[in-house]
């Protein structure tokens, strides 16, 4: 066991995990944080995708002890229920959600996108976005998303 | 009145789109009951065999684990779909690769891993086969018998015949013969099956992600010879299904159950992904033998055309996967004489299963690659070919079944080619293309898709819904039919929102829970829009009927009056609920022996165009641009109703050049994510969505069924595309780079392969062949 604190969504939390727990078990089952997916447990589908210190990372393939000291993002830290993030609004109004296994991983990769290319191209969304699969959309929605989140945070400039 | 005419139609925000996007909806692997631990489960390594023992190896405290074979099944081993013959868990034969003997429980994941790890099972190899040539060979061993006496190692045929034709092929310009084949396809939704199981004197209970509740509880009534008010199935937000989630759910489902049985305590047991692609269901791979009869201006005289799917070890589905398959084989072309001869077989793959479609991609791939060749043969356009051979209003289908809904294909094809700038396409890559090492080329296919079961199907499922008034006066629909990214949730209470005249946001829908919501029939078969919708429609009725007679409401009122009469009604009554059933419209005929008849109530039609390129440096080839028009009856949310075009024609795209299961005797050797291919965002192509809406009387405002169309065309579409662009025929799917480079560097391949265009030749692959 090892003792390790980071800063999860805008607060420190400490916990006491193994070393090599994997960072989506330890947000999944010590944190109970499930909104990280777990798709495929090695690396190829980005439904466990969280930000750690501003960059996508496949949860499932980060030990703990990388985290320790370090800022994580998870999907339960980008808005709430009266408030949703301005990516939720329009992922939720575009369609880009479905079946919504690989939403909360989508959702953290646009962020991450957008933080990168505040107006992307479509080239830029396709590339930004190929490490998440997603087998419901066929990511034309998920596309209109980004698009649209792009257009209102550019209109509210 | 409220929103009079706008909810249905409009693009309401997804019922569940909230808690999604929000990471707050809660799959089954998100929850956590008290005392909970983890099943897992011993399979075969082999394809056929018969055990002789289970050994549990040294080094693991096995007294802590619970251990389940057969022997612990109290009532009947079998998990249940058409047939008895798919074990719960095998007794002595082994079938398949991946056939789940022993079931495994214990709190720590870790261990139980190696505890799986730690059984072995000895047995004699029996002979197996593979193939669907392999399962007919004269000389296969038998692994399969029916009771009914079919031939050994076919589970089902069905015979399909319009018309004499015999009598046409003397009087043909051309006898065009071909054969086409499709491979098995991964569902591949992103949350692999899982289920957790509590079990008490009360009886059985199973969570899980699934598509078809009431399936699992059949099959639990079964395995555990307990009255149906003692099983319980209840389905938790499900992470994709796509019809992999239909049949599977019954064995997991059973298999947790008996787990916690055994344990005593509540069981977890999700698939990992290897896991969930080795031992779960695929789409089924067919092969398609056509030959036609057409004259020298290019119609259809008749045709014969043989169909046959692997089936897989045990029955399960595939009846009905054929028999969809079957039915969609004659595509939406006027045949004056068709005979069609279909057959599922056998073989020692896992059971191949439910995949959207459901049979009619494998037949529709083979007619539409088989249009484009006779084109070629006769020598006039794909286009022209289809164009002579349409269906019309008046016309009849395969199945004798009239054409009644004012459908015009030849619209629909003028439509799609104009949009996509075919014409102008044709001609300027037939100019580039000599000079390039990329090949460009656009093709297309024209199909339509039943919506509902076939036949007589939607009479025997005998479907009813129900809508209740809660606490707060809000009527909240109940049904079986799920949720798994469709839109069910949302367009229902669209449709009853709509009727009710109240606002779409007043509006819920329960969790399906076998305890609480009636038997609405499985979610499968384009069936919820279109059927469960217009229960939902009537039960809306039944319930202002009901309001209106008792005097609280009157003819026109607003939301809150309608919430007031609610609430003054419960206060009265105790409860205000209405219910529709499934009634047949009485113009609509099934003869189940002669395969005859209306097979569906409505269909959806569709022309999908495909550009594409391929590299013959490389070999890659690539689908640059996509259209895909469909007229499904009234669009009940525009936004919906295009993601599920987009997702099913990315699975097609897919299915066209991306996604091959490697099989090596029996077994998936690809099972992982990072050699099974799907196309990722970077993969695809812009899909332009555009629809007609000819209004049905059998849906809800018009709609019919959009959910498995999509699949259809995509492929069809891509081969006859990237036909024109390379002047080489490809005429199984997947198509790889492996393939294509196999015949595009071996020219003597190409002009020994017996389906090259040779007009009015009969080839030798289809004469004196029967099924
Ligand atoms: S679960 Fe981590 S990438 Fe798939
Ligand atoms: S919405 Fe289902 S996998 Fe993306």
């Amino acid at each position: 066991m090892s003792t390790i604190t980071f800063t999860l969504n805008n607060s420190q939390v400490t916990v006491d995990a193994p070393p090599m727990t994997r960072l989506l078990d330890l947000l999944r089952e010590h944190l109970h944080l499930t909104g990280t997916k777990e798709g495929c447990g090695e690396g190829e589908c980005g439904s466990c995708s969280v930000l750690l210190n501003g960059e996508l990372v496949n949860s499932c393939l980060v030990p703990t002890l990388q985290v320790q000291g370090a800022t994580v993002t998870t999907i339960e830290g980008l808005g709430e229920h009266t408030h949703l993030h301005p990516i939720q609004q329009c992922f939720l109004e575009e369609g880009g959600a479905q079946c919504g296994i690989c939403t909360p991983g989508m959702i953290l990769a646009t962020h991450h996108l957008l933080e990168k290319h505040p107006a992307p191209t479509l080239d830029e969304i396709r590339e930004g976005l190929s490490g998440n699969l997603c087998r419901c959309t066929g990511y034309m929605r998920i596309f209109e998303a980004v698009q649209q989140t792009a257009k209102l945070a550019e209109a509210g400039k | 009145m409220a929103a009079k005419e706008s909810i249905v139609g409009s693009p309401a925000l997804r019922y569940e789109g909230e808690a999604k996007v929000l990471g707050y909806a809660k799959y089954i692997d998100d929850l956590h009951f008290p005392q909970m631990i983890h099943g897992a489960t011993v399979r075969s390594k082999f394809p056929r065999g018969r055990i002789t023992a289970i050994r549990y190896g040294e080094g693991i405290p096995w007294d802590e684990f619970t251990i389940v074979t057969w022997k612990d099944i109290p009532g009947e081993n079998t998990i249940v779909h058409l047939l008895k013959d798919h074990p719960c868990l095998v007794q002595e034969i082994v079938n398949h690769p991946e056939e789940p003997i022993v079931l495994l429980a214990h709190p720590d994941k870790a261990l139980l891993r190696k505890a799986v790890d730690a059984v072995t099972i000895e047995y004699e190899p029996l002979p197996a086969v593979f193939t669907i040539e392999e399962s007919e060979a004269p000389d296969a061993p038998v692994i399969w018998n029916s009771e009914a006496g079919d031939s050994p190692n076919v589970f089902k045929t069905y015979l399909m015949e319009k018309g004499h034709v015999e009598d046409v092929w003397a009087t043909a310009d051309y006898i065009i013969e071909g054969e086409y084949s499709t491979g098995a396809q991964e569902q591949f939704y992103i949350e692999n099956n899982g289920v957790i199981a509590e079990y008490s004197e009360q009886g059985v209970t199973v969570w899980g992600s699934m598509q078809c509740p009431y399936y699992l509880h059949h099959a639990l009534q079964l395995a555990f010879g307990l009255p149906e008010q003692k099983c319980r199935v209840i389905q938790v937000e499900t992470g994709g299904a796509f019809g992999g989630k239909e049949d599977y759910p019954s064995v997991i489902g059973c298999h947790a159950a008996l787990l916690a049985m055994k344990s005593g305590r509540p069981v977890k047991m999700v698939y990992d992904r290897m896991e969930d692609m080795a031992a779960t269901t695929k789409r089924h791979p067919s092969r398609t033998r056509h030959r036609t009869a057409v004259s020298k201006d290019g119609k259809l005289l008749g045709g014969e055309i043989e169909f046959a799917i692997d089936g897989g070890a045990y029955v399960t589905l595939s009846p009905v996967v054929l028999s969809r398959g079957t039915i969609h084989a004659a595509g939406p072309y006027n045949w004056p004489h068709l005979r069609i001869r279909a057959k599922a077989v056998a073989t020692n793959c896992p059971p191949h299963g439910a995949f959207r479609g459901f049979g009619a991609p494998q037949s529709i791939f083979g007619l539409e690659r088989h249009m484009d060749l006779i084109a070629k043969t006769v020598g006039i356009t794909p286009e022209e070919l289809r164009r002579r051979n349409f269906l019309q209003p008046g016309g009849t289908t395969a199945t004798g079944q009239l054409i009644k809904d004012p459908i015009d294909l030849n619209g629909m094809l003028t439509r799609a080619l104009e949009e996509s700038g075919y014409h102008a396409k044709r001609a300027e890559f037939a100019k580039t293309n000599p000079t390039s090492p990329i090949k460009r080329g656009i093709g297309f296919a024209t199909f339509m898709h039943g919506a509902g079961f076939t036949g007589s199907g939607e009479r025997r499922l005998n479907s009813l819904v129900a809508i209740e008034v809660d606490d707060e006066g809000k009527p909240e629909i109940l049904v079986s039919s799920t949720e798994f990214g469709q839109g069910t949730n949302t367009i229902l209470c669209q449709v009853a929102a709509q009727t009710l005249h109240i606002s779409y946001k007043d509006v819920r829908i329960a969790q399906p829970d076998t305890d609480r919501v009636p038997n609405s029939g499985p979610t499968v078969a384009s069936r919820t829009a279109m059927i469960v919708g217009k229960l939902v429609e009537d039960a809306s009725h039944n319930l202002l009927t009901c309001m209106r007679a008792s005097g609280l409401l009157e003819e026109t009122y607003t939301p809150e009056q309608f919430c007031h009469a609610a609430l003054a009604y419960k206060q009265q009554h105790g409860e205000l609920r209405a219910t529709a059933r499934y009634q047949a419209p009485d113009d609509i005929f099934w003869d189940d022996d002669k395969y005859h008849g209306d097979a569906y109530p409505a269909y959806a039609w569709a022309v999908y165009v495909a550009e594409v390129a391929v590299d013959t440096r490389t070999y890659m080839a690539e689908v640059k641009n996509f259209w895909a028009l469909q007229e499904v009856g009234k669009v009940l949310n525009p936004v919906l109703a295009k993601g599920q075009v987009e997702g099913g024609v990315a699975q097609g795209i897919g299915y066209a050049i991306y996604e091959k299961c490697v099989w090596k005797d029996g077994v998936m050797a690809n099972n992982q994510m990072t050699n099974y291919i799907m196309p990722t965002s970077a993969d695809l192509p812009p899909i332009h969505v555009l629809f007609e809406e000819v209004p049905s009387i059998h849906g809800p405002f018009g709609a019919k069924g959009i959910g498995e169309l999509p699949m259809d065309g995509p492929a069809p579409a891509i081969l006859n595309a990237i036909e024109e662009a390379t002047g080489v025929r490809f005429n199984h799917c997947p198509l790889l780079p492996e393939d294509i480079f196999d015949k595009l560097a071996n020219p003597t391949l190409i002009s020994a392969d017996s389906s090259q265009l040779q007009p009015a030749v009969a080839g030798p692959v289809f004469s004196g062949t029967t099924p």
